[in-house]
């Protein structure tokens, strides 16, 4: 076993009624590495993702994170809880608490989960809306910010929790075409910075400059993994070529 | 017809009275089914299949049964398995687990309605679900809640007219009480009514003045 693997996923499947939406699916990341997963909707991307931090339970399969096996033993609700803190989400519609400034989005966790006292669970919140470039706006509710701002909110309300890794469900995906770079620069400077992450996206720049490893899935399996170079220049699997032949101008 | 306007400058004082009566039950009502309604509400979205069932089976019965009929279960059934209370208090009694049920499908209604990724969001960074209705949920909740609470509450205080079959003395009680020495229904009732109604539009006015003052986002 190599040392630094942070995340492991062993043999996820996932069903919603008949229709199987995850067949045996298994990844794993190491520490600091950025993976992008990529294909068609409908793949089983998203719901991979939601699978690693318990959004939705897999029918059968383990996670293990660093030396955590998420989803139990003891199957409860507060283990299960402290546990989906190591994970960062950030939703593809940001999901910002719309009644709270951005400073008290960040802040929630903080406070409310990890129990520190206001002042410091401020301070935090004001040092990852500045990791985040927003220390402007730490005052506006989600209503007085643009969609990339909004994004990058729930990227410093993800932070705030110190998690060992960052899941991201096409975080870009709900942004008009303009807002979009901010999301991915702030994204890019998270992976300079060592932070671990997961990344689904439809971004192929994103994929190919900035992820170490892009995974293709197709039909609820990964039909395909290796460096940027290898998928997208060399794609072997035909689905995959064929994905890619759709995005030719994007690429 | 003559209308009589001796008995309704008589009437008029003594029906104050009635209305100060009136408006103490609507208000303890009030407190106390807002009180009940939330937790009933709350129960019903818990992950206890008991405590949703109980709820249920609580808002069926209140739903399924004239409100009349409650009032003398609470005044004539109660006290043959031993809890005798006063009128007014068996009346206020009544008024409020009547309203609750109403306030408990109310409350039950806006945290469901709540979209679903604010939920996700808030188990994302490690809430429990007692967390998430505490701080997420809730908090967005209440505020479309207003204009159906208003009008439970306003159905209530109409409702506690009804408390006058068990003798509360309240408004409608005073008026018939004025009706039996003085004959004259047809004044009273019509004074009853319009004093009825400048009670109700004062708490619908006050209602949209408050909703008015509430934060929005």
């Amino acid at each position: 076993m190599v040392s630094d693997e942070l995340l492991v996923a062993t043999h996820i499947s996932k069903s919603f009624g008949e229709k199987l939406v995850l067949d045996r699916v298994s990844l794993t990341v190491r520490q600091g590495e950025t993976v992008t997963i990529i294909g068609a909707s409908g793949s089983g991307k998203t719901t991979f993702l939601r699978c690693l931090n318990r959004l939705e339970t897999p029918d059968a399969g383990s996670i293990r994170l660093g030396e955590e096996v998420i989803g139990g033993p003891p199957a409860t609700e507060a283990n299960l809880a402290r546990q989906r803190r190591l994970f960062g989400f950030v939703f593809q519609r940001f999901n910002l608490f719309p009644h709270l400034t951005a400073l008290q989005n960040v802040a929630l966790g903080p406070r409310r989960v990890l129990g520190l006292p206001r002042a410091a669970a401020e301070a935090r919140a004001a040092r990852d809306l500045d990791r985040v470039q927003l220390s402007e706006h730490a005052h506006k509710r989600p209503s007085q910010l643009s969609g990339g701002q909004q994004q990058r909110v729930a990227i410093a309300r993800a932070l705030s929790m110190e998690p060992r890794i960052i899941l991201f469900d096409e975080p870009t995906s709900a942004l008009d075409p303009e807002l979009v770079q901010e999301v991915l620069d702030t994204m890019r400077a998270l992976a300079a910075d060592g932070m671990t992450m997961v990344v689904v996206t439809h971004e192929m720049r994103f994929a190919r400059h900035v992820a170490d490893r892009v995974v293709f899935m197709a039909d609820g399996r990964i039909a395909e993994e290796g460096t940027p170079a290898a998928l997208f220049d060399t794609p072997r699997d035909p689905r995959l070529q064929r994905f890619l032949r759709h995005l030719e101008p994007a690429v | 017809m003559e209308f009589d306007w001796s008995v309704v400058r008589y009437a008029a004082p003594l029906l104050a009275a009635g209305i100060v009566m009136t408006l103490k039950v609507s208000v303890v009502a009030c407190v106390l089914g807002l009180v009940l309604g939330l937790a009933a509400g709350l129960a019903s979205l818990s992950s206890s299949r008991v405590l949703r069932f109980l709820v249920r089976a609580y808002v069926d019965f209140i739903r399924g049964t004239p409100l009349l009929i409650q009032i003398f279960l609470v005044f004539f059934a109660l006290p043959v398995v031993g809890v005798r209370l006063p009128e007014f208090w068996a009346g206020v009694a009544a008024l409020a687990i009547n309203s609750g049920a109403y306030i408990a499908e109310i409350t039950r209604g806006a945290v469901g309605g709540v979209e679903r990724g604010q939920t996700e969001a808030a188990l994302s960074i490690g809430m429990t679900q007692r967390g998430v209705l505490w701080w997420v949920l809730l908090p967005q909740a209440w505020r479309p809640m207003i204009p159906a609470l208003t009008n439970d509450l306003i159905t209530l205080t109409k409702n506690s007219s009804l408390l006058s079959a068990i003798s509360v003395y309240e408004l409608t009680r005073a008026g018939q009480a004025v009706i039996s020495t003085h004959f004259a229904p047809f004044e009273i009732y019509l004074l009853l009514a319009l004093y009825y109604y400048l009670l109700i539009t004062a708490l619908s006015f006050a209602s949209r003045r408050i909703e008015r003052a509430l934060p929005t986002w």
